[in-house]
């Protein structure tokens, strides 16, 4: 039950980070109708976003203290973050906790990147095919990961927890269960918070504004909402712009649990495919759900008892689910009837 | 049974002069070894192979790379288990990989577009992930399939061959040795095969059919034609060349790894054919050759390289310069090849080829333009 429990857990935490980056992307589908294959280089942006900011809050000056020997005789560098010397015990607070707040640099700057990315390529793809999105796309990917890689090297460059998360929860206790039965780290409680957080938000923003209703009367019929007289391609532009942002933010936030590198984008983007294929192609519902569903499955499929019943099924879980759901179920988990069924 | 048209063999000729005088032309671009022009070769058949699925039916694989991998196992394991010599490793390699596309195709093939990209691409990340985990007993996972001193060898046993020989025995045709410009000329030739194989295909009926369901699909099954066979036919087909390439690359260096099944694999077989031209029948030829001439000259070219090349340039000029280009050489080739692809995909969606029958065709405007027009058209 405990272990059940576990991988339970285990699993959200994954599906949240499937179900944002899947949640950009059916949303470009289906308000754009473009089959977006450097979804996967926004979240590593995202990621990168987060390395940016580490790096530039902790810059540092070196000063050399004449009265402290080391061991052996020289006198020992100080090494002091400039934001430390501006604002003192704040300073060191915004040193520690800088990934969360890597945010405020990652939403304008995933935002301008998205608009340009959409008004510079993208837009002049909406009535080529399938294939040729997919190969202008790739490219984009190809483009923006290698200039990730000649900034910042192709090393993995690991991101701290802010040290206050740094523990695990006792979770156990809380569902009334011995202590130390069931633990979990609290920063991926905050992830899964945070991804609950942002797909709530998203939903929101489509359901309660003007906005997000112009966009979801779009996602059904684009040619009236054009005749009725408003200006539908700006607002996809902004869409386009909302999803790069929510990928953005999901690769901050994960930059903790996995250190990133310039790769790591096509990684994700493979696995989110398949999510997006399982929900639904359009469907935002099943996007989320599938996120989800997919993660549990994949940390249930890694348990030893499941490995040692079905050999390697931990590595080819998802994919297999992907190709029964296109098998028989073209149109995903809740997909609408008679969208993209062949 | 289809026979070729008097320009097709003169550029039948023309290509295969092309491919066996590599080490003449290629020479004064420094790429003129039999290392890197076997690579050229091989990865020119996998082009070409990919370009019958995509070029022709405009269904795009993700998953090519898998083909490449089995060919590759399949080749090890009949050095390992039945003979050196390298004819009866290749059929078995072109058989074997066949078999699977046909098993992969049937599966992909009941959907279009991007769910059969999605499938293929799901399929051969299977594969990879299998290769890496399970199949290690046949694949040997990471440290990749290799050659032993003891291996059964059945059929050289019983013909008596040596195994006299010390260290590792090496890949053989017909008893003779395959190192250097031998093993060159033996890629050249399959791909001048390849090459003619696919202008029968581009020529015959059935290349046709192929180019009628990329044009229309629903008009052609509404005609009354079942285009399912002939689906499956070219994807087979495509997988058999993946298969051959990926045995020709096991041929000139007996290992063979999971690393080649991965998707970037994939992906760099339709950065080839596109690059070069997608549906015709040089296109994916040129694009393969120019992404292995990138990846092994290009990104050899360092800072110091540029800081001779520039020296001409007034000092802080030249500083800035070598500091811009080299983002765009050496490690950052990539980068090169990803922003001409966006272009390329963007400008011209017909490849290179596309693009130097456009100038051919400005040139020759020009020429005549600029000409008298001594022969006025008669009137029609």
């Amino acid at each position: 039950m405990n272990a059940f429990l576990a991988q339970l857990l285990n699993g959200l935490d994954k599906g949240g980070a499937y179900a944002l980056i899947a949640l950009g992307l059916t949303l470009v589908f289906g308000t754009l109708g473009v089959v977006n294959f450097a979804h996967g280089a926004l979240f590593m942006l995202g990621c990168f976003c987060a390395v940016t900011f580490r790096y530039l809050i902790t810059l540092e000056t070196v000063t050399i203290d004449p009265e402290n020997l080391s061991p052996w005789g020289t006198p020992v560098e100080v090494r002091t973050p400039l934001v430390q010397n501006w604002f003192g015990d704040f300073g060191a607070v915004l040193v520690d906790y800088s990934v969360p707040i890597s945010i405020l640099l990652a939403v304008p700057a995933m935002l301008v990147i998205g608009i340009a990315m959409e008004r510079g390529i993208i837009k002049h793809f909406y009535k080529r095919s399938h294939a040729e999105q997919i190969l202008v796309t790739f490219g984009l990917a190809i483009v923006l990961q290698e200039i990730v890689k000649s900034f910042f090297g192709a090393n993995p460059i690991p991101q701290p927890i802010p040290s206050d998360l740094r523990s695990a929860a006792d979770i156990g206790v809380w569902l009334g269960m011995d202590p130390h039965t069931l633990t979990y780290p609290w920063w991926r409680i905050v992830y899964l918070a945070f991804s609950a957080v942002v797909i709530g938000g998203v939903f929101a923003f489509l359901q309660f504004t003007t906005f997000g209703m112009v966009v979801r009367a779009g996602m059904a019929d684009r040619e009236t909402v054009g005749v009725l007289g408003i200006d539908i391609d700006r607002r996809f532009t902004i869409v386009f712009g909302l999803a790069a942002v929510v990928a953005g933010v999901a690769g901050v936030m994960y930059t903790p649990l996995l250190a990133p590198n310039y790769q790591l984008g096509m990684d994700f983007l493979v696995l989110s495919f398949v999510v997006v294929v399982v929900g639904g192609m359009g469907s935002l519902g099943g996007a989320v759900a599938a996120g989800f569903l997919l993660g549990i499955l994949q940390s249930f499929a890694s348990m030893t008892e499941v490995k040692s019943l079905v050999p390697g099924i931990d590595q080819v879980v998802i994919y297999l689910v992907a190709v029964v759901i296109l098998l028989v179920r073209p149109r995903g988990l809740m997909g609408r009837r008679g969208i993209m069924e062949n | 049974m289809v026979s070729l048209s008097r320009t097709d063999l003169s550029k039948l000729a023309i290509f295969a002069a092309i491919v066996l005088t590599m080490p003449i032309w290629l020479a004064p671009f420094g790429a003129a070894y039999p290392g890197l022009m076997q690579k050229f070769a091989i990865y020119a058949i996998f082009a070409i192979g990919f370009n019958i699925l995509f070029g022709l039916t405009g269904y795009l694989s993700f998953g090519h790379a898998a083909f490449l991998g089995v060919g590759s196992y399949t080749t090890v394991w009949s050095f390992k288990l039945l003979t050196m010599d390298i004819l009866p490793a290749m059929a078995l390699a072109v058989v074997v990989t066949g078999i699977f596309a046909l098993v992969i195709g049937y599966f992909c093939l009941r959907r279009t577009g991007i769910y059969f990209s999605i499938l293929t691409l799901a399929f051969a990340q299977m594969c990879y992930s299998l290769a890496y985990s399970v199949l290690t007993p046949i694949t040997n996972g990471e440290t990749g399939l290799l050659l032993a001193k003891n291996d059964p060898r059945v059929l050289d046993a019983l013909f008596g061959a040596s195994a006299s020989t010390d260290g590792l025995p090496h890949p053989t045709l017909l008893g003779g040795s395959i190192s250097g410009y031998t093993g060159f000329y033996i890629c050249a030739v399959l791909l001048i095969v390849s090459f003619y194989i696919s202008q029968l295909i581009f020529r015959s009926p059935f290349g046709l059919a192929l180019r009628g369901i990329k044009s229309n699909q629903t008009r052609m099954s509404y005609t009354g034609f079942n285009t399912k066979p002939y689906t499956l036919a070219a994807f087979v087909i495509s997988g058999m060349f993946a298969g051959l390439a990926g045995a020709l690359l096991s041929v000139t260096d007996p290992l063979a790894g999971a690393e080649r099944m991965k998707w970037t694999e994939s992906g760099n077989v339709v950065l080839m054919t596109i690059l070069g031209g997608v549906g015709t029948l040089y296109g994916p030829v040129v694009g393969a050759w120019l992404i292995k001439y990138f990846e092994n000259i290009f990104s050899a070219i360092n800072t110091n390289i540029l800081h001779s090349f520039l020296s001409f340039l007034p000092d802080g000029l030249e500083q800035v310069v070598v500091a811009v280009l080299s983002k765009f050489v050496g490690e950052g080739w990539h980068l090169t090849l990803g922003l001409l692809f966006v272009l390329i995909v963007v400008f011209l969606p017909g490849g290179l080829v596309e693009g130097s029958q456009r100038l051919a065709r400005w040139l020759t405007g020009r020429l005549k333009g600029s000409g008298a027009q001594p022969h006025p058209h008669p009137a029609e």
